[in-house]
This record gives C-alpha cells, sequence and structure tokens, in this order.
C-alpha cells in the first residue's frame, strides 16, 4: 500500500496541466502579497504563460490516455475535448481582463489566480471518473467563481450577485453531495463505471425509486450549475452583478464544465436507468429554452439578456442530452464548444463597451457602435449571428447536429419546439444588430475606446474560431463523436 | 475548373475584396463591385451558352464532400429550371449596383459587400443539390438583405428589416427540421439519391409522414414567395428598403419560394401536394384576386408594386399546382418575367424617388412633358407587368391560364379576373404620375435618363421584349426539366395510391379531369 501511494510518473504527466495552474495560481497570490502593485501589469502575463503551458500538457497528456491514481481520474479523449476548452476559455477571459481591470484602477495577483483555481476545478471536474473527484473539482471551481462574482468589492451589484450565487450555489452543491451519499449507499460505489455495472446487473441492481430519487438530486445539483430550468433564477442576477470579464468567464468555463460531469454521470453511471431520466431532461430542456428565450426578449440590459441567452442555450444542450445517444453526447460537447467561443466573445465585446463602472450595459448603448468602431461591431454581429443559428458559423452547426440527434432519438416535439424557439431568440439577438447597425451612435459609442491589443485577440480568436466552426465542423465534431464514444 | 464554381464563387470573392478596401474609399468600392457582378455575370452567360437543353439532369456539376460526417456534400449543378434563375440573378446585381451608384451615399463599402453576399447567397440556393447546402445559402441570403433593408432604407425599416427576418426565420426553421428527418430517414442530403430512392421504393414515407414534411417544406417556401395570407411582411419590406433591396428581393428572393416548391414539394411529396393542392390554388386565387384589389387603392407607388407582386406570384402558385406541363411551364416562366418586370417597375420608381424624394403618387404628375424618355420606359414596363401580348408577362399569365384551364376550368376563369385588375392598377398608376398637369416640385426636380440609369434599365426592357417575342430562347430547357418534375412526382405517387392511373403517361389529376 504505501509503495502506491507515491504517485506514478505516469499519473503525475495526466494531471501536468492541474499542477501547472495550481502552482502558478499559488505563485500568483504570494507575489501578490510581497510584490503588490509594483508588479500589478504582468500578473496576467504570467497567468496566460500558466494557461498556455497547461493548454500544451493537457494535448500532451492525449498521447498518453489512460486513467490516473487509482482510476479516479480518467485522462481520455473526452476529458483532453473539456480540458481544451476550459483553458481556452481562461485564456480568452484573461485576454478580455487586462483592459477591464486597468480601466477600474484592481489589477491584482488574486484576480488572476481565483481565475486559473477556477479553471483547474474545471479540468478535475472533467477529467474525474468518480464522484468525489467530481465533486471536489466542483467545489474548487465553484468557490473561486464565488469570489470572482464579487471581485469589484466597492460594487453593491457584485456583492450581492456574489452572495447570492454563493447562497444558492452550496445549496445546490449540497444536493449533489446529498445525491451521491445516496448512490454510494445504493451501490457502494462513487467509480461512475462501477455504479453503472451494479444498476445494470439484474441481481444487484438497488429499488429503482431510489435511484431515481438520487438521479433526481444531483440532478437538481447539475441544473444549477449549468443554470438549466427550473434552477436558473439566478443566473441573470449574477451573470448582470458580476464584473463583465467574470460574466464572460462564469458564463463558459464552468458550464461547460459542468455539462461535462452531467454528461459523465448521466450517460455513463445512470445510463441503465435513462428512460427513467429523459422525461425530465426532456421537461428541462423545454422549459430552460422557453423561459430563457422569451424572459430574453423583454431585456433591456445586455448582461441580462445574454444571460437568458444563456438560459436557453443550456436548454438546446439538454435537448442533446435528452437525446441518449453517442451522436446527442457529440453534438453536446460540438455545441458547448460553439457556444463558449461564441459566447466569451459577446461578453467580451460587452466588457470593452462597457467604460469605466461598467455605465453602458444597456442594449441602447451599443447604439451606432458600426459606425463608430465597425471592427468592433463586425466581431459582435459574427458572435450574435452564430447564437440565432445562421449557416456558416459554429451556433448553426451546433444546432443542427442537436436537433439531428434529437430527430434520431424520435424526439420530434421537443425538436419542432426547440426550432421554433430559436426563431423567437433571433428576435432579441436582432435587437442589438439593430442598435449597432441601424441607429445613429450615442453616447456610449462616441466615448468608447480603441480596441486594446489583448481585447483584439479575445474578439478575433473566438471570432476565427466561430467561423472555423461553421465552415469546418468536421475536425472538432470528429473528435467529439470519438470521445463521445468513451464515456459509456 | 467548372464553370459553374466560378459563377457560385465570383460574388463571394468580391464581398472579400470588398471587405479589404479602406472606409474612405467609396468609388473604388463602387468600381468593385460593378467590376465583380459583370464579370459574374459574364461567367453566368456562358452557362447559358454551354447548356444543352436536350440533356437530361444536372450540367456543370460539381460534387465533393464539404463535411465527411454527415455527409454533407457541396453538390451543385444546373438545369432548366435553375439556369434561368440563376441568369436573373446575376443580372440584376449589376444593375442594383448601378442604380446606387449616386443613391446610397452613406456607408457604401458596407453597403456593396451586403449586396454581393446577397447574390452569393442566391446563386447558391438556386444551384445547390443537397439539401443541407440549400439550407445553408437559404439561410444565408437572409442575413444580408436584412442589413440592406435595416441600414439604408426609408422611415421605417427596422420594423420592415426585423419583420423580414423573423417570418423568414420561423419557416425555415421547420424546414430545417425537415431536412434533418429525411436525412435521418435517407442517410443522404444529396437531393438526386433521395429522388431515385423515393421513386424506387427504397424510401418510402407513409401517407402522414409525407404529409408533415410536405407541409414543413412548402410553409417556408410559402413564407417567402409570398402566398396569401402569409404575405404581410411583404410590403414592408418593399416599401421600406432601397431600391437595389426591393429590385432584388422581389425579382430573386420571392422566387426562392417557388423555386423551392417547384425543386423540392412536387417531385419529393408528390402525393401530399397532390392532396393540398385545391387549398393551396384557393389561396392563390384568392391571394391573386386580394392583391389586385389592393393594389389598386394604394396612394404608394413601392406598395402598389409590391401588391402586384403578390398577384403575380399567386399566378406562379396556381401554374405550380395544377400539376401540368403548360401550367408548370408558365410558372416558371412567370417567374423569370416577374423578376424582370418588376425589376424594372422598382428601377424607375427608384429613379423618380431619387428625383422627387416622394413615393406619394399624389406628388407626382405630367412627368410625361418633363421627361418623355422616362416616360416611354415605364409605360413599356407597365405594359409589360400588365401581360400585354408580345411583352414578357402575357406568355407566362397565358400558359398558366392555359394549363389552369386543362386541370379545372373554373379556376383559370376566377384567375384571369386577376389579369383584368392588373390592367386597371397600372394603367391609373401610370395615368395618375405620368399624365395631367405637371406640380412645379415635379418640373423642377425630375429630369430624363441619364446614361448610367439606360444602362441600367435597357437590357431589362430588351428582355421584355425578347421574352414576350421569342420564347424558344427560354422554353426549351424549362420544359424538358418540368417535364422530369412530373415524371418524379407521377412515380412517387404511384407507391401512395392504392389505385394507379390508368395511363402512366396522364396525370392523376388529368385523368380526374378526364372523367
Amino acid at each position: 500500500m504505501p509503495a502506491d501511494f507515491v504517485p506514478k510518473t505516469i499519473d503525475l504527466i495526466r494531471f501536468l496541466p492541474e499542477i501547472i495552474l495550481t502552482v502558478t495560481g499559488t505563485l500568483l497570490m504570494v507575489l501578490d502579497a510581497f510584490a503588490g502593485r509594483r508588479w500589478s501589469g504582468v500578473y496576467g502575463n504570467f497567468s496566460l504563460l500558466a494557461l498556455a503551458g497547461s493548454l500544451a500538457a493537457a494535448v500532451y497528456a492525449f498521447g498518453v490516455p489512460g486513467p490516473a491514481f487509482s482510476g479516479m481520474l480518467m485522462n481520455d479523449g473526452f476529458a483532453t475535448f473539456f480540458r481544451v476548452l476550459v483553458i481556452a476559455v481562461g485564456i480568452l477571459v484573461v485576454l478580455a481582463s487586462f483592459r477591464y481591470l486597468h480601466r477600474e484602477g484592481v489589477e491584482t495577483g488574486e484576480y488572476h489566480a481565483l481565475i486559473l483555481f477556477s479553471v483547474v476545478g474545471q479540468c478535475v471536474m472533467v477529467t474525474a471518473n468518480e464522484l468525489i473527484m467530481i465533486f471536489i473539482g466542483l467545489e474548487i471551481s465553484s468557490i473561486a467563481t464565488y469570489i470572482l462574482a464579487g471581485y469589484l468589492r466597492e460594487d453593491r451589484r457584485g456583492n450581492e450577485a456574489s452572495l447570492k450565487y454563493f447562497l444558492l450555489g452550496s445549496f445546490a452543491t449540497a444536493f449533489l453531495l446529498y445525491g451521491i451519499a445516496w448512490i454510494y449507499g445504493l451501490t457502494g460505489s462513487t467509480n461512475l463505471a462501477a455504479i453503472r455495472g451494479v444498476l445494470s446487473s439484474r441481481d444487484l441492481a438497488p429499488s429503482g425509486m431510489l435511484v431515481g430519487f438520487s438521479a433526481a438530486l444531483m440532478f437538481v445539483g447539475l441544473g444549477f450549475k449549468v443554470s438549466g430550468a427550473p434552477f436558473q433564477i439566478w443566473a441573470p442576477d449574477v451573470y448582470q452583478g458580476a464584473p463583465a470579464p467574470v460574466t464572460a468567464f462564469m458564463s463558459a468555463g464552468p458550464k461547460a464544465a459542468a455539462f461535462a460531469v452531467f454528461l459523465r454521470i448521466f450517460m455513463t453511471a445512470f445510463e441503465p436507468v435513462g428512460a427513467g431520466w429523459e422525461p425530465l431532461v426532456w421537461l428541462s430542456a423545454l422549459l430552460s429554452m422557453t423561459i430563457g428565450n422569451f424572459a430574453a426578449l423583454t431585456q433591456s440590459n445586455i448582461k441580462r439578456l445574454l444571460a437568458y441567452s444563456s438560459i436557453a442555450h443550456a436548454g438546446y444542450v439538454m435537448v442533446a442530452l435528452a437525446a441518449r445517444s453517442e451522436t446527442g453526447t457529440a453534438a453536446a460537447m460540438f455545441y458547448l464548444a460553439a457556444y463558449a467561443l461564441m459566447n466569451v466573445g459577446a461578453f467580451a465585446a460587452v466588457a470593452h463597451l462597457a467604460g469605466k463602472g461598467e455605465r453602458f450595459v444597456s442594449i441602447d448603448d451599443f447604439a451606432g457602435l458600426a459606425v463608430v468602431q465597425p471592427a468592433t461591431a463586425a466581431l459582435l454581429a459574427i458572435f450574435l449571428l452564430s447564437l440565432i443559428g445562421v449557416p456558416l458559423t459554429g451556433g448553426f452547426f451546433g444546432k443542427f447536429y442537436i436537433f439531428k440527434a434529437a430527430l434520431q432519438s424520435n424526439l420530434l416535439w421537443l425538436t419542432m419546439l426547440g426550432l421554433l424557439n430559436s426563431a423567437v431568440a433571433a428576435y432579441y439577438y436582432l435587437r442589438i444588430l439593430v442598435m449597432m447597425y441601424m441607429r445613429e451612435p450615442g453616447e456610449a459609442a462616441s466615448v468608447a475606446e480603441p480596441l486594446s491589443i489583448g481585447m483584439k485577440t479575445a474578439l478575433v480568436l473566438p471570432a476565427l474560431g466561430t467561423l472555423f466552426l461553421g465552415i469546418f465542423p468536421s475536425a472538432v465534431l470528429n473528435f467529439a463523436s470519438k470521445s463521445a464514444a468513451l464515456i459509456r | 475548373m467548372n464553370l459553374l464554381n466560378i459563377v457560385v464563387a465570383l460574388p463571394a470573392i468580391g464581398f472579400l475584396v470588398t471587405l479589404m478596401v479602406p472606409r474612405d474609399k467609396p468609388q473604388a468600392v463602387r468600381v468593385i463591385a460593378l467590376m465583380f457582378s459583370f464579370l459574374t455575370f459574364f461567367a453566368s452567360l456562358g452557362l447559358a451558352i454551354g447548356f444543352r437543353s436536350d440533356a437530361p439532369g444536372a450540367q456543370f456539376a460539381t460534387d465533393v464532400i464539404w463535411i465527411p460526417s454527415p455527409e454533407i456534400h457541396y453538390h451543385v449543378g444546373i438545369d432548366g429550371l435553375s439556369l434561368w434563375l440563376v441568369l436573373l440573378s446575376t443580372l440584376l446585381t449589376p444593375i442594383c449596383v448601378l442604380i446606387s451608384w449616386r443613391f446610397i451615399e452613406k456607408r457604401v463599402k458596407e453597403f456593396y459587400a451586403f449586396l454581393l453576399l446577397l447574390s452569393f447567397g442566391l446563386v447558391g440556393v438556386f444551384v445547390s443539390l443537397d439539401l443541407f447546402l440549400f439550407y445553408a445559402f437559404w439561410e444565408l441570403s437572409l442575413v444580408p438583405m436584412y442589413f440592406l433593408i435595416g441600414i439604408w432604407g426609408h422611415e421605417r425599416r427596422v420594423y420592415a428589416a426585423v419583420k423580414f427576418f423573423l417570418y423568414t426565420m420561423a419557416g425555415s426553421v421547420l424546414m430545417l427540421a425537415a431536412i434533418i428527418y429525411l436525412y435521418n430517414r435517407a442517410s443522404t442530403f444529396n437531393y438526386t439519391a433521395i429522388l431515385e430512392m423515393l421513386a424506387s421504393g427504397k424510401l418510402s414515407l407513409t401517407n402522414g409522414e409525407e404529409m408533415l414534411l410536405f407541409l414543413a417544406f412548402f410553409i417556408a417556401f410559402a413564407i417567402k414567395v409570398p402566398l396569401f395570407p402569409l404575405h404581410t411582411w411583404l410590403p414592408d419590406a418593399h416599401v421600406e428598403a432601397p431600391s437595389a433591396g426591393s429590385v432584388m428581393l422581389a425579382s430573386v428572393m420571392l422566387k426562392m419560394g417557388t423555386y423551392g416548391m417547384v425543386r423540392y414539394c412536387l417531385p419529393m411529396f408528390g402525393g401530399a401536394a397532390e392532396r393540398c393542392a385545391p387549398w393551396i390554388i384557393v389561396l392563390a386565387i384568392i391571394g391573386i384576386i386580394y392583391g389586385a384589389l389592393v393594389a389598386l387603392v394604394q396612394p404608394n407607388m413601392k406598395r402598389l408594386v409590391a401588391y402586384s407582386s403578390v398577384t403575380h406570384l399567386g399566378f406562379v402558385v396556381l401554374g405550380i399546382f395544377t400539376f401540368t406541363q403548360l401550367g408548370l411551364d408558365g410558372a416558371v416562366y412567370q417567374m423569370l418575367n416577374h423578376g424582370i418586370s418588376t425589376g424594372a417597375l422598382f428601377v424607375l420608381v427608384g429613379y423618380l424617388y431619387e428625383r422627387r424624394h416622394s413615393l406619394e403618387i399624389a406628388d407626382y404628375g405630367g412627368i410625361a412633358s418633363a421627361a418623355p424618355w422616362l416616360s416611354t420606359v415605364f409605360l413599356i414596363t407597365t405594359l409589360a407587368s400588365m401581360g400585354l401580348p408580345m411583352l414578357n408577362n402575357f406568355v407566362g399569365e397565358y400558359l398558366v391560364l392555359q394549363g389552369s384551364a386543362q386541370a379545372n376550368f373554373s379556376w383559370s376563369v376566377v384567375a384571369s379576373i386577376g389579369v383584368i385588375l392588373s390592367a386597371c392598377y397600372m394603367l391609373w398608376l401610370y395615368q395618375r404620375v405620368f399624365y395631367g398637369a405637371t406640380p412645379e416640385l415635379v418640373a423642377g426636380h425630375v429630369f430624363d435618363l441619364k446614361p448610367r440609369e439606360w444602362a441600367a434599365i435597357m437590357p431589362l426592357i430588351a428582355l421584355m421584349v425578347w421574352m414576350g417575342v421569342y420564347t424558344s430562347t427560354f422554353l426549351p430547357a424549362i420544359s424538358r426539366t418540368n417535364a422530369s418534375i412530373l415524371d418524379f412526382r407521377k412515380m412517387n405517387i404511384r407507391i401512395q395510391v392504392k389505385n394507379p392511373p390508368i395511363s402512366p403517361y396522364l396525370s392523376v389529376s388529368e385523368v380526374r379531369h378526364a372523367r
């Protein structure tokens, strides 16, 4: 036993991305304490380097697939896909934060350390192969995000957001943990494959009602994390209150990781009782899409609008989940990649335009942006068109794959309602396009500062990614399809 | 390199090149846009010359894999149906560039970029032989038009643009569902392959499935056409759009709907089309009469022309759903005619607007004395639009009426009222605008055609005469394709219908009529 306790080298290599991020994050905290504001400009560069390093490590680790730490983690294609995704989100968010933090005068090592920790948590979540690791990853990611939401200490909205997020979030995590405890009690294991084995064997399978109850508990916890209805109430307030780059982060990284966990738990462990949870996910998908889209119609604050839109998009991913098939899983993965890119891009544009103290976050503030800053407007337009789901953007193919998977699983009604929903959604995205392109410039556009280099990169990269996914989707989709087979 | 690919690619390249031009060089943008649109047109002329109207199937075809899984191909080709519609799109693009030369002064670069992107989308719609590709182009063409209306339109442009986008989007998402459903059944997006599978019975749809798929496609197309009562976006979009937008919208975009009906609804879902035909024809005839009556009382010129489009497109839909060779030929011919003559009307109304800055009929009068050439050109267009013999619309309307008389004589009788009414509103419009006393504002501002304006309108006038007099340039190719579409339709119905038609050479409706 003691000999086993020392981790093997290969385990460390498979865990390298997390190690790099953790070490750098801790270093940043220490540096912050000693160097203080003198170095305030370079923390971001540190964190970029660390993220780039861990991205490379994640790709390298893909070359040596397999379990790590006696099967607690599983470094497979699925994990690599999501690791790359959440790290990429981290990079984009850090790029978008430079100018924002400078403008607000709050450049600290702490901010970047928290982002890194949150990314670590997400990496652990998506790599985890058993429930305790999932829980630990979720907590690491969530706690860092709670703090980030209230990062602007002087801002009352930010405080409200942080507190609300923290209280509701811990409540939801408790549900998840309770569900984990139940399933451990029922099956005697926290390993996903082992749980699946117990549930699918005829002799050992525990009572369906008890399994259903524990699945429902986990569903509540995860439903909250992905902001799926009816657990979406927190999202608009928190998204609105948090600093714009943090909102960009929250709406993409943690959400993608939570969905990865969702897929792993429900497609691996609970796959044998799929017929039982499918109606639940079906209903939640429909509610998320409908509530998200219809509530977004009446919003005047851009961050709230995008918050509701992100609820609706969680609904689309749930449609893929309800399909309960490998194509569905692959579609969900593809969609999450496309969604993360377009949403981070859109929020980055919001962060750019918001100005000091986030004065300009109303939709009307986008008036005439295309006249004053045609490049920014064009980039945001690409994200919005992708969110609508116009061909040649990633959002379109994402929707296409999801509804294709849903129709393959005979979810005819969900498909119809989902597609009609996406037509409704076009309206509120068009409102922003109308503002940017068809109105005369207002105050916000005329005082908008030129794009900084970091912000430019944070807008151009996701835009290129969105177009790439829209024109050559097969590379990413093939990878997703291959890895989707792995989580069974 | 295949000529058709060049025609498809040129506008897209033009779009990208236009984006590269610095913002402060509007004249360069105009010249580049004109150059690319002309090049596209000349390339597409090559298509018309190289096209063999006696050969079956798609010509100039290219089929390469775009996305391996699910297999989506870049599969394009043209037949008699798409050939002329492609030419129509490529002809009208340079004309739109010309008529916007002075009219569009703000944000010139974006305007021409969007115009070229629109042209790319439209050509793509007509040449796609892969259902997915078709849908991608279909949706793509929506975006530039939305911006054209919304940025450069008149007062209520934003309302019109959003309405246009949402209407079309709502219809097309259902079509997307149907396309995915078909794919899941047939495991291919290939249009020709699906047709063959349907005909050979490899893929057989139940009556219910067929009906739902038909409706999903049909509603998307009917919104685009637009068929009564889904037409309400059209007057707004037409009136608010800038001239170039109106021209492209009326002449080409509406044809996307009727083209879709002929290309997809008829051959793929022949049985369902058959069952729905009576209802659709009733709606088409209501559209013909209603559009004409509403056009009669419009005080606004563009709105009048817009409602006249509802009438003309009603004829097209009527012709399609008679399922007769004559009716279908007439319908396709009428698509082209409407593109030419209504396009010309919008161009001319745009000229008037540039001079007098009003679209109200009441603001005009006596232009015949102020600008005789403009009046003459407008008169020819008016007569063409009414369907005067020797001009293009007459041929199309006549064929449609003849075809519908074969199917059901009473349809022709009611529909021909529309022809009479169209003479009423067009002549009355002409009389109020061009005759009578000349108000001072008109006399002072309305001057005669300039060379650039001549260049834009002359090709259309020439085509009106050509298409009215010498139909055999155009019709053989169209007839050939229509015949094969009707063939496919019959083959598909035979699997469905319990009692097969008595003679395989007669369509079901003809048999029924004969009884």
